[in-house]
């Protein structure tokens, strides 16, 4: 049985007259890679915020180890390493530089606590005395990872590490976390708007106007799909969509890179629609997939 | 056929560090141009240079028709430019965006009505045209946005990761203007850091430390690097 | 201890490798010494000059060659008639026109009738008011040389006094240190915490173990060195180069130096517990202290002649009471019994600042 790390009871939050955070209730075991997928403006950045004890909730606690959120502040603000969203780093302080202060300011060194880092280290170390703001975006989300790792926290928040980095980084920056979890059991709560970053996460949720659409392993929330799923491939996507867009028994058409994801109102109507478009000069192949997690989530968009 | 953009050994250097190095490539009218790269890799300078903001140490270029060195105050009523922080002033309305763009290129009073009559109904928006921008949801920005820095009918636009952070839907959304402008024969040129959007592109180029290093449809890419999709060809080719 | 010395030399840091804070902290303070000192100055020389002389005797020619060689005036023409004194002044080539009488030599002896005619262009009235005083000056000597008047008359005396040369020195060191001070630590203070807001880096520390005081401090002990070496290098340039008199005591000066840095500093973290981002700080900076301290403390407004409710007001500028303590340290070589009015109200509104940041000072964010 695994240890309860992270309680979040039925949280509330508003900013004036928008809520950022409607009635959300999480529960996070020890070790686990847990991944908040959403697009901006779905709230992550608020509960990170209300989690890592810089927001006091409206409605609802939040746990910690067993520490709340908002009068144990001070216990816990010890234990957690944070990673704001976006660039948060001395950009006029080098590589080394960064590191030092971090370290210090948790009261550490890095030495003590280099084995963490080291995987992420070695790939900075060419750099360590050029300025951060000289650096990649890969380069600048990696020593941002190192800054909040460097006091060996129990939970890591990251929030939107990846966002605005190119495929191979963010590849890079998610081979890091895993290694991470694997060698020193940290809980990781972690924020992206990249649907395909969600199936390399032990469990998400899937968040959006401060509501959670839905919680559970990659593999299972593509369960909570409702349709039987088809994908059409074309010689010319775009306008094929147009025309299943105009038909009655699809209930959805999406584009999906170099393949449409189509769903039915009645999953037997695939005859009759292959010979509708085949009436219509389409050359194309239709199959049926397992959904996955973008098309989950754009499913419970639309239920909301 | 029309060439929209024609460069031809284009370079730029910062010091000692080439950050294009030598591209050349075509785009035709119309097509969907899907500009590739890491963060880095020089696609933002080189779209500096092709909207003629950025001049080049070496080689030549045509946009629109307009060279980018000697013409660029011509080219620059031919182009339309959009990027993830170029955004629309939230303390207006959004009628008063687009006067204020509309009248940077010249349009009259009523050209600037008719096309955001035409622009509010296509987006299916309803009635805010009086509406501040700061009030209107971040998806809906993105899509105004887009339709903004069309207003003048250029021959391209540029979009430089227009979709970031945007849900899945706004982002499938956004796509769908996007083919309509290409319909109506304006080229649009994009960057993406989303690789199933590059799926969505005619052509994608892929840039690697100011080189291009590949270039093709989907098809062609996928077969020359035997990969099952755009993602296993950019990490494929960003770590040679 | 070792978190704070971390802290400290990352500030540094930030100062050392950003070449606008280091112009402002160190370029500033020179510059605008200097510019009061020398093209600010008030004092005028080469006034342009026409002179009538009705007289034409050996005591008006001695006059006139006492006035050009005084080097306040060039004599630009020499006059015919009355009408031709409008003429030049319309022309713009004069600021003074000087009419000699025939009688010259006798009103010179009789302190009753006016002895000439000066006629100035008041268009730039401080100009117009300080060339007529010169020549008061000069003619009311003459008439001392010549022996004619027995005693120098009270009235031409107060005029001599409104000679600017010494009072504009002595008035602006104590002014620019007063302004550089409030600037360096009161803006540069509540920049560099904001800059922190806008970078994300302040979510950091504020979710690290650090106590807000370390960062509190560390924010501000940097600029307390600064600010005093910025006030020792403009007190060094008016001794130096202006010749500025130190008549009270050295360490009851740098004591009261470095409380007006404190004042400063604690205005500048309230400021930077307000503002979010560097553009409010630097404009709550620039609106809500420089301007006032600017405008209000007496540096180049005298409040004796403002209207009463800005006298009123000025009691609440901080930059006044150090004016005067300063001045009258320099200036006078008084010491604390006569100033520990002004000391006592600068330590209270230090103590009300740092008090309402601790209030307002968030461990959270909002």
């Amino acid at each position: 049985m695994h240890l309860q790390m992270i309680e979040i009871k039925n949280i509330s939050k508003s900013y004036s007259e928008i809520k950022a955070l409607d009635n959300i209730a999480l529960h996070i075991e020890e070790g686990k890679l847990f991944g908040l997928i959403g697009p901006d403006g779905a709230g992550k950045t608020t509960l990170f915020r209300i989690l890592t004890t810089l927001l006091i909730p409206d409605r609802g606690t939040a746990t910690l180890m067993n520490l709340d959120t908002v009068t144990d502040y001070k216990k816990i603000r010890r234990q957690i390493g944070y990673m704001p969203g976006r660039f948060s780093l001395y950009s006029d302080l080098s590589v080394q530089e960064n590191l030092e202060f971090f370290a210090q300011v948790f009261n550490t060194t890095i030495e003590s606590n280099f084995e963490m880092i080291r995987d992420i280290y070695v790939l900075l170390e060419p750099f360590k005395k050029r300025k951060a703001r000289d650096l990649s975006g890969g380069m600048k989300q990696k020593l941002a990872l190192c800054c909040a790792l460097i006091h060996k926290p129990k939970i890591l928040f990251l929030d939107e590490p990846t966002f605005g980095v190119d495929p191979v980084s963010r590849k890079e920056f998610w081979d890091n976390l895993k290694k991470l979890q694997k060698t020193d059991n940290i809980t990781t709560v972690v924020s992206t708007p990249y649907m395909d970053e969600a199936a390399l996460c032990d469990e998400v949720a899937l968040i959006q106007k401060g509501k959670i659409l839905a919680v559970d392993t990659p593999g299972n929330i593509s369960k909570k799909f409702s349709h039987k799923l088809f994908e059409v491939k074309t010689n010319n996507n775009y306008k094929t969509l147009l025309f299943l867009r105009k038909m009655d028994r699809i209930h959805s058409a999406f584009m999906f890179g170099n393949s449409i994801h189509l769903t039915l109102n009645n999953a037997n109507e695939v005859t009759g629609l292959t010979t509708e478009l085949t009436a219509n000069n389409f050359e194309f192949s239709i199959k049926n997939i397992e959904p996955n997690i973008e098309d989950t989530f754009m499913e419970l968009m639309q239920k909301e | 056929m029309n060439k929209v953009i024609e460069v031809e050994n284009l370079t730029r250097t910062f010091g000692h560090f080439k950050a294009v190095d030598n591209i050349s490539f075509n785009v035709e009218k119309g097509e969907i141009f899907g500009f590739l790269g890491a963060n880095g890799a020089g696609k933002t300078t080189a779209i500096k240079m092709l909207t003629g903001i950025l001049e080049p140490t070496s080689g030549k270029g045509k946009v629109a028709g307009f060279d980018i060195i000697t013409e660029r105050n011509k080219l620059k009523y031919k182009i339309g430019y959009m990027s993830q922080k170029f955004s629309l002033y939230e303390d207006l309305t959004l009628k008063e965006n687009i006067g204020f763009y509309g009248g940077i290129y010249g349009l009259r009073k009523r050209e600037i009505a008719e096309r955001t009559k035409k622009m509010i109904a296509r987006l299916q928006l309803g009635d805010i045209e009086n509406t501040l921008i700061a009030e209107i949801p971040l998806g809906w920005k993105q899509k105004i946005a887009f339709s903004v820095a069309t207003l003048h009918h250029p021959d391209i636009v540029f979009l430089d990761e227009p979709t970031s952070g945007v849900d899945p839907i706004t982002r499938r959304q956004f796509w769908d203007l996007i083919y309509q402008a290409a319909d109506e024969g304006i080229t649009v040129f994009v960057t993406t850091h989303y690789m199933d959007e590059a799926e969505y592109c005619d052509r994608i180029s892929m840039m690697v430390r100011g080189k291009i290093a590949a270039m093709g449809t989907l098809d062609e890419l996928l077969h020359k690097h035997a990969a099952k999709d755009m993602d296993e060809v950019f990490l494929k080719l960003a770590r040679q | 201890m070792r978190t704070f010395l971390a802290f400290i030399k990352k500030e540094f840091k930030h100062i050392f490798r950003d070449k606008r804070t280091l112009l402002i902290l160190f370029g500033m303070p020179i510059i605008q010494v200097l510019l009061f000192g020398f093209a600010i100055t008030t004092e005028i020389k080469d006034g342009k000059m026409a002179i009538l002389d009705l007289a034409k005797n050996r005591m008006s020619q001695q006059y006139i060659s006492k006035i050009t060689s005084s080097g306040y005036f060039i004599l630009k023409e020499n006059l015919k008639n009355y009408s031709e004194i409008e003429k030049s002044f319309k022309r713009g080539s004069i600021k003074i026109a000087l009419v000699i009488p025939e009688k010259f030599a006798e009103n010179l002896g009789n302190t009753n009738s006016s002895v000439v005619q000066v006629i100035a262009d008041a268009s730039d009235p401080n100009m117009a008011t300080m060339l007529t005083s010169y020549l008061s000056g000069i003619t009311n000597s003459f008439a001392i040389e010549k022996r004619l008047v027995p005693e120098v008359p009270i009235k031409i005396e107060s005029k001599m006094l409104y000679n600017p040369e010494n009072k504009s020195v002595f008035m602006f060191v104590p002014g620019v240190m007063t302004i550089i001070l409030m600037l360096v630590s009161a803006m540069m203070t509540s920049i560099t915490v904001a800059r922190e807001k806008e970078i994300g880096t302040m979510e950091i520390l504020l979710v690290s173990p650090l106590k807000p005081a370390i960062i509190i401090i560390g924010k501000v002990l940097p600029y307390l060195v600064l600010s005093l070496i910025n006030a020792f290098t403009i007190l060094m340039l008016g001794f130096l180069v202006f010749g500025m008199p130190m008549e009270g005591s050295r360490i009851l000066l740098f004591l009261e130096i470095l409380l007006f840095i404190v004042t400063s500093l604690s205005l500048g973290i309230l400021i930077s517990t307000i503002a979010q981002s560097q553009q409010t700080a630097m404009m709550m900076s620039l609106m809500g202290l420089m301007l006032p301290t600017i405008l209000l403390s007496g540096f180049i407004f005298p409040i004796e002649s403002m209207p009463r409710i800005l006298q009123i007001l000025s009691n609440v500028i901080p930059a006044k009471w150090f004016i005067i303590i300063i001045k009258s340290i320099m200036l006078k070589g008084v010491g604390i019994r006569v100033v520990w009015k002004e000391t006592l109200i600068l330590a209270g509104t230090s103590l009300l600042f740092i008090l309402m940041t601790i209030k307002k000072f968030k461990i959270r964010m909002e």
